[in-house]
């Protein structure tokens, strides 16, 4: 590595790597460990810490509960208006977070399409906790979703039709075979979605709001303390990049049998070109 | 007892699949190139196919009738099917792959099969004999009234294949259930099965006894499938009731078979003999020629002569003293050989 280009890339690689580092230890380093632990406690990020708990776990329930078997159904099928289908699913992940808030006050807000339905059941969803429900659900399901897809389409369809032949219902066939087989590919799509969810931010200040113990998550409490208190911000911050090393983490050590054989891999696509 | 009724009828990609069939305790054997519609014909009896017309029976008990809108979901139809590349479940073990398809003879299977010390083995970890095995088990562990089989020798290498063809026609006849088994290679399809059809572009063109297919053989195709020296050329009537084929490679060949216009002579490489020099023995047909190649198959030696192959035994060979590219003659009787219309 001593020829001039190899002095340029060991340059480039050292900029690139402590300009992604840099950051990231500041927050950790900006103020004695202490304060950050203070500023865990303050009332905010507490408050911050729980809403986005109870947001995240709900959200991230339904998407698994409802996503699965809608990426199973598309994923196992082929049919002429498919592409078209997962165009629709991939839309979301591309709009900016505006559009998402404005989406979803069109739809769901007082004045919305659904709204004067809405009303008369005496539901009302902007700047409730469900609105932040619902933004993580329209902004991150679909990185769920896209990469299930994906991981259900890799499933050799010659398994699910062997378990057929040896008794099994669609039902058990799905949950012994399918399922399993996919898991590799809807661990990382999860994680995705769920980091996705986490951060999200443009969509759920625009249709939730940011009320402290309401709809304030803790990437909106980051942006609030940042005015009020600084080390406040800077703790929150700690938590977000500790949970999000740590899903990271999580997802390199979810089991990989799956491609120690040969006809049915799933290998992770979450954009596969299929 | 119930026999297996099939009737089926269905576009593939470049022709239509047509088969009909009775199987009753019995091994038939669907023998054809690849792509000639032989798995469809598996997957529409098992139910992961579904023709556009046809009729599948069990006795009494109709699992597709298209005409009556009976269709039956693949796990209410008793089969055991062997899928060609064993399609074992790659993150289940196999104690868990045999008992996927019931669990009142789990451990009866892995030891009839050999593999109760494989029970912790996952798929990936076993050899192709094995897999075969943990299919074959599981397919059974649902009590199938039918055992279909897809290709069942043809993912094993030539050794492995010997010793599993042999365990495969011992359980066959022990099970005596109504077998269909597909196969490209006629060897296999003549050792495992009591009939044979040989099926090409969705149809079935002979269907009888391996021995049949291989004395009367209905046409070009199945003679050449079967193994037969294959020489074309057109047939006149001949001296003593003969038929004499003008071959077109030049030369005559005689029959004791009738036919005329445009015909394949054929005759089995067991009916070829070899000679230094022409004798005059008993056989009327002689051709002098190049030996072109020899291989060995165990005791026996396939020689390659001009446009014929004859197969001696090795002990023959030797006391002829066969090399490449020295002149031999080979010939065989006018009864020998059997005239197919070409189509």
């Amino acid at each position: 590595m001593r020829s001039p280009f190899g002095v340029v890339l060991a340059l480039a690689t050292a900029l690139a790597l402590s300009f992604l580092l840099l950051p990231i230890l500041a927050i950790f380093v900006d103020i004695p460990p202490g304060q950050l632990v203070d500023g865990m406690n303050d009332p905010a990020a507490i408050d911050a810490l729980l809403v986005t708990l109870k947001t995240t776990l709900i959200a991230n329930a339904v998407i698994l509960l409802v996503g699965t078997p809608a990426a199973y159904l598309i994923g196992s099928h082929s049919f002429r208006a498919k592409p078209f289908l997962v165009t629709a699913v991939e839309l979301p992940l591309v709009l900016p977070p505006a559009v998402a808030g404005i989406g979803l006050l069109a739809a769901f807000g007082r004045f919305g399409l659904l709204g004067e339905t809405l009303d008369v059941l005496g539901i009302s969803i902007p700047f409730t906790q469900l609105a932040v429900v619902f933004a993580v659900m329209f902004v991150a399901g679909p990185f769920y979703l896209r990469a299930a897809i994906s991981a259900f389409e890799s499933v050799d369809p010659t398994l699910t039709g062997a378990a057929r032949t040896l008794g099994a219902g669609p039902a058990r066939t799905f949950a012994r075979v399918a399922l399993p087989l996919a898991s590799g590919g809807l661990g990382a799509g999860w994680a995705l979605c769920f980091a996705r969810g986490l951060g999200e931010f443009g969509a759920t200040i625009m249709f939730a709001g940011s009320l402290q113990g309401v709809t304030q998550t803790l990437s909106l409490a980051v942006y609030e303390q940042f005015d009020v208190d600084f080390d406040v911000a800077l703790a929150i911050g700690a938590e977000l990049v500790v949970i999000s090393a740590f899903l990271l983490l999580a997802v390199k050590l979810v089991p990989k049998w799956t491609r120690s054989t040969s006809p049915s891999t799933t290998p992770f696509a979450p954009f596969g070109s299929r | 007892m119930d026999t297996l009724d099939l009737t089926l009828d269905h576009p593939l990609r470049s022709f239509r699949l047509s088969v009909a069939a009775t199987l009753g305790r019995e091994t038939l054997a669907l023998v054809g190139p690849s792509g000639a519609g032989k798995s469809s014909v598996l997957r529409a009896i098992a139910g992961l196919l579904r023709p556009e017309r046809g009729r599948v029976a069990l006795g009494a008990e109709a699992w597709l009738d298209t005409e009556a809108g009976i269709d039956l979901p693949p796990e209410r139809r008793s089969v055991g099917l062997v899928f060609q590349e064993y399609a074992l479940f790659p993150h289940l073990d196999v104690r868990r792959n045999v008992a996927f398809g019931g669990r009142g003879r789990v451990d009866e299977l892995l030891e009839r099969f050999r593999i109760s010390h494989l029970a912790q083995a996952r798929p990936a970890d076993l050899s192709g004999g094995e897999r075969q095995r943990v299919a074959l088990a599981r397919a059974l562990a649902r009590d199938p009234a039918v055992l279909l089989l897809d290709e069942p020798l043809s993912a094993l290498d030539a050794h492995t294949r010997a010793v599993v063809r042999a365990e495969l026609a011992e359980l066959l006849a022990e099970l005596r259930l109504p077998t269909l088994l597909v196969t490209h290679d006629f060897e296999d399809a003549a050792a495992l099965a009591d009939r044979v059809g040989v099926i090409v572009g969705g149809r079935i063109l002979q269907l009888g006894a391996a021995a049949e297919l291989l004395a009367a053989p209905a046409d070009a195709f199945v003679a050449s499938f079967t193994g037969a020296n294959l020489l074309h050329g057109t047939a006149r009537p001949g001296p003593e009731g003969l038929t004499e084929v003008v071959l077109d490679a030049g030369g005559s060949m005689y029959s004791v078979d009738e036919g005329h216009g445009r015909v394949g002579l054929a005759v089995f490489p067991w009916e070829v003999a070899l000679a230094r020099a022409e004798s005059a023995d008993s056989a009327v047909n002689h051709v002098r020629g190049e030996v072109r190649s020899l291989v060995e198959l165990g005791n026996r030696v396939r020689v390659r002569v001009g446009p014929l192959t004859a197969e001696i035994t090795t002990a023959s060979a030797e006391r002829l003293a066969l090399r490449e590219g020295e002149d031999v003659v080979a010939s065989f009787k006018a009864t020998a050989s059997r005239l197919v219309p070409l189509g």
